[in-house]
């Protein structure tokens, strides 16, 4: 049996277990059912390699070490677009655009992660993705400034781009 | 009342505080933008931080009458759901401006051009 249906298993297993809340036979045998259900139906979601790699355990650590960062980067710019609705001349310092930037990212993930953590974070929402161009609104130009630059380094480097294309 | 429980009320009420400025801020940024993009910035943005703050000081409160399992998984399941607002929040933000982009609404701008190529050269 492949590896990733035994994690996949686990993950799903310990979150049925977390909603549920009930330890008797009856529901945990009716968490087991249901996850094998889910996983022979959905198993190529969690993991998209075929066989489960030593990528896929740096990769989720990597992942978890950016979520402090955006974090961060949320809060940041929070404050940010909050001043800008309470400023009393907030006309003068809004300045929106759609801006379109090209991306140098390829894989599907670090292209939906990306744009959920440019969605994230105050201020600017990707609007579309179009032949490896970003569409994204931006409320005034010094949210527009970061863009894409580190966040998109740091994608880059969660979902490993340039070991394997 | 033991000294942990005081504290503990005390971080709770100053992150749900925090969690509620935000969310008012985002109604005023709702009501002051000029055009529908910015609100939506507004309005998907500040409640963000705002969940995420509220959530966890909820999460925070559930824990107050001691650490037992029931409590436990309570918060558990609170702060899941800070982390699914975290995966569907912006998912739904960017399918309206999406939508709002393909019937052809373009945004309000002060010099016209609405779609400008980035970085500048």
């Amino acid at each position: 049996m492949p590896m990733r249906y035994f994690i996949s298993f686990i993950i799903f297993f310990l979150l049925w277990v977390i909603w549920s809340g009930q330890f008797d036979f009856f529901h945990l045998s009716l968490g087991v059912i249901s996850c094998v259900l889910v996983i022979s139906i959905s198993h190529d979601l969690l993991f998209q390699r075929k066989n489960f790699q030593k990528k896929d355990i740096t990769e989720t650590a990597r992942f978890i070490k950016y979520i402090p960062w955006l974090l961060y980067q949320i809060v940041l710019a929070n404050i940010h677009v909050a001043k800008l609705a309470l400023h009393p001349r907030m006309n003068d310092l809004i300045d929106p655009h759609i801006i379109r930037f090209k991306t140098k990212l390829r894989k599907d993930m670090s292209l939906v992660t990306f744009a959920n953590s440019i969605t994230l974070t105050p201020g600017t929402i990707t609007i579309l993705i179009r032949d490896g161009y970003y569409f994204v609104h931006a409320i005034d130009m010094k949210v527009a400034e970061d863009l894409p630059g580190e966040m998109e380094e740091r994608v880059c480097h969660v979902f490993m781009e340039d070991s394997d294309g | 009342m033991s000294i942990l429980t005081v504290v503990l009320n005390i971080v709770v009420i100053v992150l749900i505080s925090f969690g509620v400025f935000f969310f008012a801020t985002g109604t005023v940024g709702f009501l002051r933008f000029p055009d529908f993009y910015s609100r939506m910035q507004a309005t998907g943005k500040c409640d963000t931080l705002g969940v995420v703050l509220s959530c966890t000081g909820v999460a925070l409160y559930a824990l107050h009458d001691g650490l037992s399992l029931g409590n436990i998984l309570v918060s558990l399941k609170i702060m899941f759901i800070a982390v699914f607002w975290f995966l569907g929040g912006p998912t739904a933000t960017h399918a309206l401006l999406n939508s709002a982009f393909k019937s052809g609404i373009l945004p309000w701008t002060k010099d016209g051009k609405a779609i400008i190529e980035w970085p500048p050269k």
